[in-house]
């Protein structure tokens, strides 16, 4: 163990970086790499099989590596990097050690077991019930045990943040309130510690119904509660990632908020209403009643959009505002085609705030009609509208903050920055070509989970339209782009994390 | 800078162009917010208000009384089925069949039961690509009137275990 006090001071923005926070933040974003890795390939061959044209692997394998996919990407890969990012917004951001260094590895160590047990049990077939694990289909009961130790481990590393902030205020480490950025990841602590309750909720009588000590679980019941899980923690992301937006606008061009007011107030719009989403699931559902659907995603819902459409100016305002500081003044747009656009986290910023807002913002909000779901439920369309949101949104701005993490809290330089800077353009340009793909096959009726939407071995004959295949195909090009992104990132950050070069301990370089 | 602690005083006045922006960002949230209501009492197509539990084994029974005491035919080993005009259709998802095959009239309102005998099942029209979330347990009761003649097709879109894409059903309207 090191010493608790040890730190160094950063060089360019003056915070102290402690040894232990240091040590917490690399190992829970290598471990997050590890599973992007995962998650990475069998999107892949899920991507492959769906393409008709190359329709790679058998029925069951498709469904198992499609679960094993949604589980890796959605849960794993992206909770280590928020977890990483926690200790970033408390400890580092906050001038103070970590609070309970011991029991956040204990934390960590929770969820690398629940992660590492889930994997297993998909991968030796014993779970093949999707992300989402539907009652009555059941899966092995260390499945649901391994889920439960991951996000009692995620629970445990938000208490951390919010201990350690609270150490920051009892001595005094910093004057004021505290960074936005540090106010925005609050806010997506706290959605974790209600989302994760509500995980909590279902899976522990799941668990104990696959063990066979609860003999009914209404299965009406579990999807009301599981999305309390299932769609929060995408809120978790969209949190962290409009904080994470903040956070390279400042790194880039040196974006500071315009109206520290307006930004913190959208923050605690999230906080009142975007776990009310997590409704949408449903409004196709028998049993719930008209009313319960209307005041959950219509009424209260749209105050969360509000406040994404705060952020949606607030971001590309400050943005703006800074380049102009910077000398770019010339015309409307000057300060936008003299970005940076050849360093990673200015492109994997646009990018993620456009796909984020204008693929996964929009139809997230369309479908989220009572009558427009009827047209879209569990059609490819949702995949297209959550891979916009989660895997263009979240997952670029992640990616496109490790280039600079590297460097900044790892001291290390990057090794291929030439490859980090066209990575996010590979990445963003197939999650758009994705995504689209997607939401118009989906639009024309292609089934989400499916392994054949050519229904050659059906007993009823059926086919659809053939623009559904040609737009799967669309999306299915667009996959392989973002694959060959995904290596890219998991390419250049293994390398540099292992073996960058050590950076001198006064040396101010950001990327 | 969003890294570093803001200036003592930041509760600050929105500036103009702000207040503009978050305006009409509220009013469209507010037409978003009427739209919903609005389209259940205008609108011809929403989603099931009438709720009811219906156990599996129930659902079972009484989906197999409304086969045998209408069938008029059989395809591919499912009943094919003719209800007459005014009574209730049930409609079963299993593993994974739709049960029956529906023979229904151009004009007529049928009310529709759809539940599941065993997992969770899409229920997903096509080509005018309607879908249901189709739950064991829960009944799905909704109204359908054909406004056009023509052989339709049910796929599945909920994941149903390992055939769950050979998952087809049939409504021929005439």
């Amino acid at each position: 163990m090191t010493n608790a006090a040890e730190f160094r001071t950063c060089p360019i923005t003056g915070k102290k970086v402690f040894k232990t926070t240091q040590n917490l933040m690399w190992i829970n974003a290598v471990t997050a790499v590890v599973f992007i890795l995962i998650g990475g390939i069998m999107a892949l061959l899920v991507a492959l099989t769906r393409w008709p044209a190359v329709h790679l692997l058998p029925a069951d394998l498709f469904y198992r590596f499609l679960t094993a996919h949604g589980l890796n990407m959605l849960i794993f890969w992206i909770v280590f990097f928020e977890i990483a990012g926690l200790y970033f917004g408390s400890s580092v951001l906050l001038n103070v050690r970590l609070a309970t260094p011991k029991l956040a590895w204990l934390a960590y160590l929770l969820m690398l077991v629940g992660a590492v047990m889930v994997d297993i049990m998909v991968f030796t077939g014993r779970a093949d019930v999707m992300f989402t694990s539907y009652v009555p289909l059941m899966a092995h009961p260390l499945y649901y045990l391994g889920i439960i130790l991951f996000a009692v481990g995620a629970l445990i590393g938000c208490g951390i943040f919010f201990a350690t902030w609270a150490i920051a205020r009892a001595e005094k480490t910093y004057e004021g309130s505290v960074p936005l950025v540090t106010f925005g990841l609050t806010a997506a602590a706290i959605i974790a510690v209600f989302t994760l309750s509500a995980g909590a909720i279902i899976y522990i009588p799941t668990f104990l119904w696959s063990l066979g000590i609860i003999k009914n679980l209404d299965a009406a019941m579990y999807r009301l509660i599981f999305w309390g899980l299932g769609h929060s923690s995408q809120q978790i992301n969209v949190t962290a990632m409009v904080s994470i937006w903040y956070l390279l606008g400042a790194l880039t061009v040196g974006a500071k908020p315009v109206n520290e007011k307006i930004c913190r107030t959208a923050f605690v719009l999230y906080i009142l209403f975007i776990n009310l989403a997590s409704e949408h699931h449903l409004l196709t559902d028998p049993t719930l009643s008209s009313a319960h659907k209307i005041a959950n995603t219509s009424y209260f819902m749209y105050l969360a959009v509000l406040a994404s459409m705060i952020h949606a100016l607030a971001i590309p305002m400050a943005l703006e505002v800074a380049q102009r500081k910077n000398g770019y003044t010339k015309g409307l747009f000057e300060w936008f085609t003299k970005a940076p656009w050849g360093q990673p986290g200015f492109p994997a910023l646009i990018f993620s705030l456009f796909i984020f807002g204008f693929i996964g913002g929009i139809t997230g909000v369309a479908y989220g009609t009572e009558q427009l779901a009827i047209k879209s439920h569990n059609t490819w369309a949702m995949t297209g509208h959550f891979h916009g949101t989660v895997v263009g949104g979240t997952t670029l701005a992640f990616m496109g903050l490790t280039y600079y993490v590297i460097p900044l809290i790892f001291r290390r330089e990057l090794i291929g920055k030439k490859l980090a800077t066209i990575q996010p353009y590979i990445f963003g340009i197939g999650i758009v070509l994705m995504s689209l793909g997607m939401g118009a096959a989906g639009t024309l009726g292609s089934p989400r989970r499916h392994w054949d939407v050519t229904f050659a071995v059906s007993i009823i004959p059926f086919s659809f339209d053939p623009t559904v295949i040609l737009f799967t195909t669309v999306a299915a090009i667009g996959a392989m782009l973002a694959v060959t992104g995904g290596a890219i990132y998991v390419l250049v950050s293994v390398l540099s994390v292992f073996f960058g070069r050590k950076m001198a301990a006064n040396e101010a370089k950001i990327i | 800078m969003p890294i570093t602690s803001p200036e003592k005083y930041w509760w600050k006045p929105a500036d103009k162009q702000e207040k503009i922006w978050i305006t009409l960002s509220l009013i469209w949230c507010l037409i978003l917010f009427a739209m919903m209501p609005l389209w259940h009492i205008y609108g011809k197509q929403n989603p099931s208000a009438e709720p009811l539990k219906i156990r599996p084994a129930d659902f079972m029974k009484v989906s197999n009384v409304f086969i045998e005491k209408y069938k008029v035919g059989e395809e591919s080993g499912i009943a094919i089925v003719e209800p007459p005009a005014g009574v209730d259709v049930y409609l079963r998802g299993q593993m994974w069949n739709w049960v029956p095959i529906l023979k229904l009239k151009k004009g007529v309102s049928y009310k529709f039961h759809i539940s599941s005998t065993d997992l969770m099942h899409g229920f997903s029209l096509q080509p005018m690509n309607m879908n249901f979330q189709i739950v064991p347990g829960h009944d799905n009761i909704l109204n359908f009137t054909p406004t056009e003649a023509g052989t339709f097709h049910i796929i599945c879109n909920e994941f149903c275990g390992i055939n769950h894409h050979t998952m087809v059903g049939k409504i021929i309207v005439m």
